[in-house]
């Protein structure tokens, strides 16, 4: 058993959902925002901050009951934690597990910040962002956002 | 060219480029040559936001070349007035003409509009994005009166909000120039821009007086810093006041310093400027038409 593995055990199991495992220290709060989680809705949610990691020095783990993401939600979580790994957990065993991949365009999950972007009129259009060295782009005013990544996810 | 719509100056290649401002060189030499060369072509007009010149220079381009226009109006008497997205409208006009010209205030909008049509969309500026048809006139401009080689250059003005100038910034990343960017700190190059250049490797400074660089530039390109980016107009006065030229300004110029300014100018060039041999920016809007020429010659599929 590794050292992450026993880390892991720290927290409780979860008998159906996901573990997302590896986020960069710090990023816990910005992943749940991302799921659009903030507790009112009744959900099991476990975090766990700033736990020792081999690989990445610090690591935070969410734990959530009763929920696999979709593909959107792996993207965006993708941006804020390059590292991290998704593990679908079905009566208490990881089904699946796989690391995020960092896409090249998140088509359709973010909002552009730039009020006057035509993405954010009535066209018929989705928001497209290229993924740059250190945030993403919108394709269309070219608008770059950084840090603040978790505040401009679209609501479903 | 290789591109059908024309949408940004980024995507302008170097050779790209050289052949607009080779073809132009070859219309304004000879225009009547060239005066039937697109008879029955319609070019679409659709002008979101008022902007008088630009309008006139694509109308005579498209006339010179033996065409003519077809003309959305003005917003107001229009159905975009009514509520219709511009999705809509470029797709029933398109309809109508060989190619399509928009403007529109809003960013991103020429770029989107091109992704429902297929007859060839130029974009005439679109908020504070781009407004390539500026700046290959810019450059014809530029590469006349100072060269792509070896070229020290001077941006002054407003250069967040200044299309222009962001266009120009990006294509001059093509040319072997150095750039030197003049502002008050508020109005400064917009995050994306930065990043545009310094992916490119551009040669880049930025500066708050134009006095430290005026003495190495070839060419010093002016723009208006608007009233309404400052909260008050006192404030607006102090920075202003401090990104004019006139003709003493421009004593520790270069004698061959070219002075460039997109129009219309309030009072940023002194009028005493306009008689010295530094002023070009009137040949600078003149060249809009044999280049705007030249430019839908190539997208309508013209031999160059
Ligand atoms: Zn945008």
């Amino acid at each position: 058993m590794s050292g992450d593995d026993d880390q892991q055990l720290r927290v409780s199991k979860i008998q159906n959902g996901t573990v997302i495992d590896h986020i960069t220290g710090g990023q816990a709060l910005n992943v749940l925002a991302i799921l659009g989680i903030d507790g009112t809705s009744g959900e099991s949610v476990s975090v766990a901050m700033n736990m020792p990691s081999d690989r990445l020095g610090k690591k935070d783990i969410v734990k959530v009951e009763g929920r696999e993401l979709s593909q959107n939600e792996v993207d965006v979580l993708s941006l804020i934690a390059p590292a991290a790994s998704i593990n679908i957990v079905r009566d208490y065993d990881v089904v699946e597990k796989h690391r995020v991949e960092r896409p090249s365009v998140v088509v359709g999950v973010l909002e552009c910040p730039n009020h006057n972007c035509i993405t954010t009129e009535d066209e018929p259009v989705q928001s497209r962002f290229a993924v740059v060295d250190d945030g993403v782009r919108c394709e269309y005013c070219d608008t770059i956002i950084r840090d603040e990544l978790p505040a401009h996810i679209l609501a479903d | 060219m290789r591109h059908d719509h024309i949408i940004s100056a980024k995507q302008l290649s170097r050779a790209d480029i050289e052949e607009v401002l080779d073809h132009a060189a070859d219309i304004a030499e000879d225009p009547a040559a060239f005066a039937d060369r697109h008879a029955n072509t319609l070019l679409g007009m659709l002008f979101f936001e008022p902007s008088t010149r630009t309008k006139m220079s694509f109308m005579t381009a498209m006339k010179r070349l033996g065409g003519d226009i077809v003309d959305m109006g003005s917003v107001e008497s229009s159905s975009v007035k009514k509520g219709e997205s511009l999705a809509d409208t470029v797709r029933v006009v398109e309809g109508y003409a060989d190619a399509l010209v928009l403007r529109h205030p809003m960013e991103g909008s020429a770029k989107m509009a091109s992704e429902f049509v297929d007859v060839p969309l130029v974009n005439a500026g679109d908020g504070a994005g781009q407004h390539p048809t500026q700046t290959l006139l810019d450059l014809y401009t530029i590469r006349e009166n100072a060269g792509f080689d070896d070229l020290t250059i001077g941006i002054m003005g407003d250069l967040k909000y200044g299309r222009t100038v962001h266009s120009l910034a990006h294509a001059l990343t093509n040319v072997d120039a150095r750039q030197h960017f003049v502002s008050p700190e508020s109005l400064q190059l917009p995050r994306s821009v930065r990043y545009d250049l310094h992916q490119e490797g551009a040669e880049v400074r930025e500066h708050t007086g134009l006095e430290e660089v005026l003495p190495e530039l070839d060419v010093l390109y002016v723009t208006r810093i608007q009233r309404e980016r400052f909260p008050d107009e006192s404030e607006y006065r102090e920075v202003a006041g401090q990104y004019q030229i006139d003709s003493d300004t421009l004593e520790s110029a270069k004698d061959d310093l070219t002075v460039m300014h997109p129009l219309p100018r309030v009072d940023e060039i002194a009028h005493d400027v306009d008689a010295t041999d530094h002023a070009k920016y009137f040949q600078q809007a003149h060249n809009g038409v044999p280049v705007r020429m030249a430019l839908l010659d190539l997208i309508l599929g013209g031999e160059a």
